[in-house]
């Protein structure tokens, strides 16, 4: 347990320092997972302490995004001022782009077991 | 009687201890409720707690810097849960390998209609310029988006709120969606709820399966990824940013 932790954070480390030094694009946590990753895939195992501790994590996954989600009390006045734009962007554009991914990746994924059954 | 209630009161709206528990004890009362009504959309435990606790906060009196010096503790452990990632993807890493250019192209779609399609929408209704610039990196996972939205002049505190939204509409239409469109695979499920609603999906896709989870993990670094690299060299021909 307190390995898998050590691990986790030591990952997240490292991603946040290379982030800083090369001024990367995107957040430390992310590079944290590539990291892990390529651990694992040298490892060629995942050990059963990280995966205990990383199943029990993601379980309550939702949970880690609601101190963040009551943040939107601070912005009320900015979403207002342009609200039903907002608003029917976000949903238009949420339901296209989860529709248009869903039917791309199936028809390419039944093209490709097509083919492959052949 | 009163007085000794207030000073109580005094001393625990100003440590963390209260406003971590509220969030916890907010958060599973939520996921009760949403169990009792059958699992409905609408009362998503993520944005019924954000609801009930956004009522608390503003019934008290209390803001929101207050109340994030408690809930900061849980907030911490979202970037840990994002390096645990890697382990149900290193799992997955066959299914993976096997799909990598299928996912690649539908990645890439999925990502530039997420952008695309917002800025135009708004657009069309007259939304102001900073307000579109704001809207662009919407799907992607905030950290990300917040920097995308700075690089491009838009307002990454918007941002961060318009992702909010992205994420809970992501999570409450998704159902809907899949139905509609039959999609039986979990795989496909979990890259699309990832890609177009980040960690919310993510969180989502794992209560569908762990595979479903993977995907979605995957989706969502695919998109955030693809949407920093791309969305500042794309963002000046997209339809009403383009003339102004």
């Amino acid at each position: 347990m307190l390995q898998a932790i050590i691990l986790i954070l030591l990952c997240q480390l490292a991603g946040e320092v290379t982030v800083l030094l090369l001024g990367l694009p995107f957040p430390g946590p992310v590079l944290g997972m590539l990291l892990m990753f390529v651990g694992l895939l040298i490892r060629g195992e995942t050990p059963p302490a990280l995966k205990a501790f990383s199943d029990s994590l993601l379980r309550y996954l939702a949970l880690l995004f609601v101190p963040a989600g009551v943040g939107l009390m601070v912005h009320f006045g900015l979403v207002a001022r342009d609200w039903l734009p907002i608003l029917a962007a976000l949903v238009a554009s949420t339901a296209l782009a989860m529709m248009v991914t869903m039917v791309v990746l199936s028809a390419l994924i039944r093209l490709r077991e097509r083919r492959h059954g052949r | 009687m009163d007085d000794e209630f207030t000073d109580i009161w005094a001393f625990l709206a100003a440590s963390p201890l209260l406003w971590l528990t509220m969030t916890l004890v907010v958060f599973q009362l939520s996921l009760w409720l949403n169990r009792r009504l059958g699992g409905s959309m609408v009362l998503h435990p993520v944005l019924l707690s954000m609801a009930l606790l956004i009522g608390i906060l503003l019934l008290t009196g209390t803001d929101y810097d207050t109340y994030f010096a408690g809930a900061q503790f849980i907030h911490f452990m979202l970037g840990p849960a994002t390096v645990a990632l890697a382990i149900p993807l290193y799992e997955n890493r066959h299914q993976i390998r096997q799909l990598l250019i299928p996912l690649l192209v539908a990645g890439v779609v999925g990502a530039f209609v997420a952008a695309g399609s917002a800025v135009m929408v708004a657009a069309a209704l007259g939304a102001d310029r900073v307000t579109l610039l704001s809207l662009a990196p919407k799907s992607v996972t905030s950290p990300i988006a917040m920097g995308i939205a700075e690089k491009l002049g838009g307002l990454p505190s918007l941002t961060a709120a318009l992702v909010l939204l992205t994420g809970a509409i992501g999570c409450m239409l998704s159902p809907l969606l899949i139905r509609l469109l039959r999609i039986q695979d979990d795989r496909v499920k979990g890259f699309a709820l990832g890609l177009s609603a980040h960690g919310f999906g993510t969180a989502q896709a794992f209560g569908i399966s762990a595979t479903a989870g993977a995907f979605a993990g995957l989706g969502l670094s695919l998109a955030g990824i693809l949407t920093a690299f791309l969305l500042p060299g794309v963002a000046p021909w997209l339809p009403g940013l383009m003339w102004s």
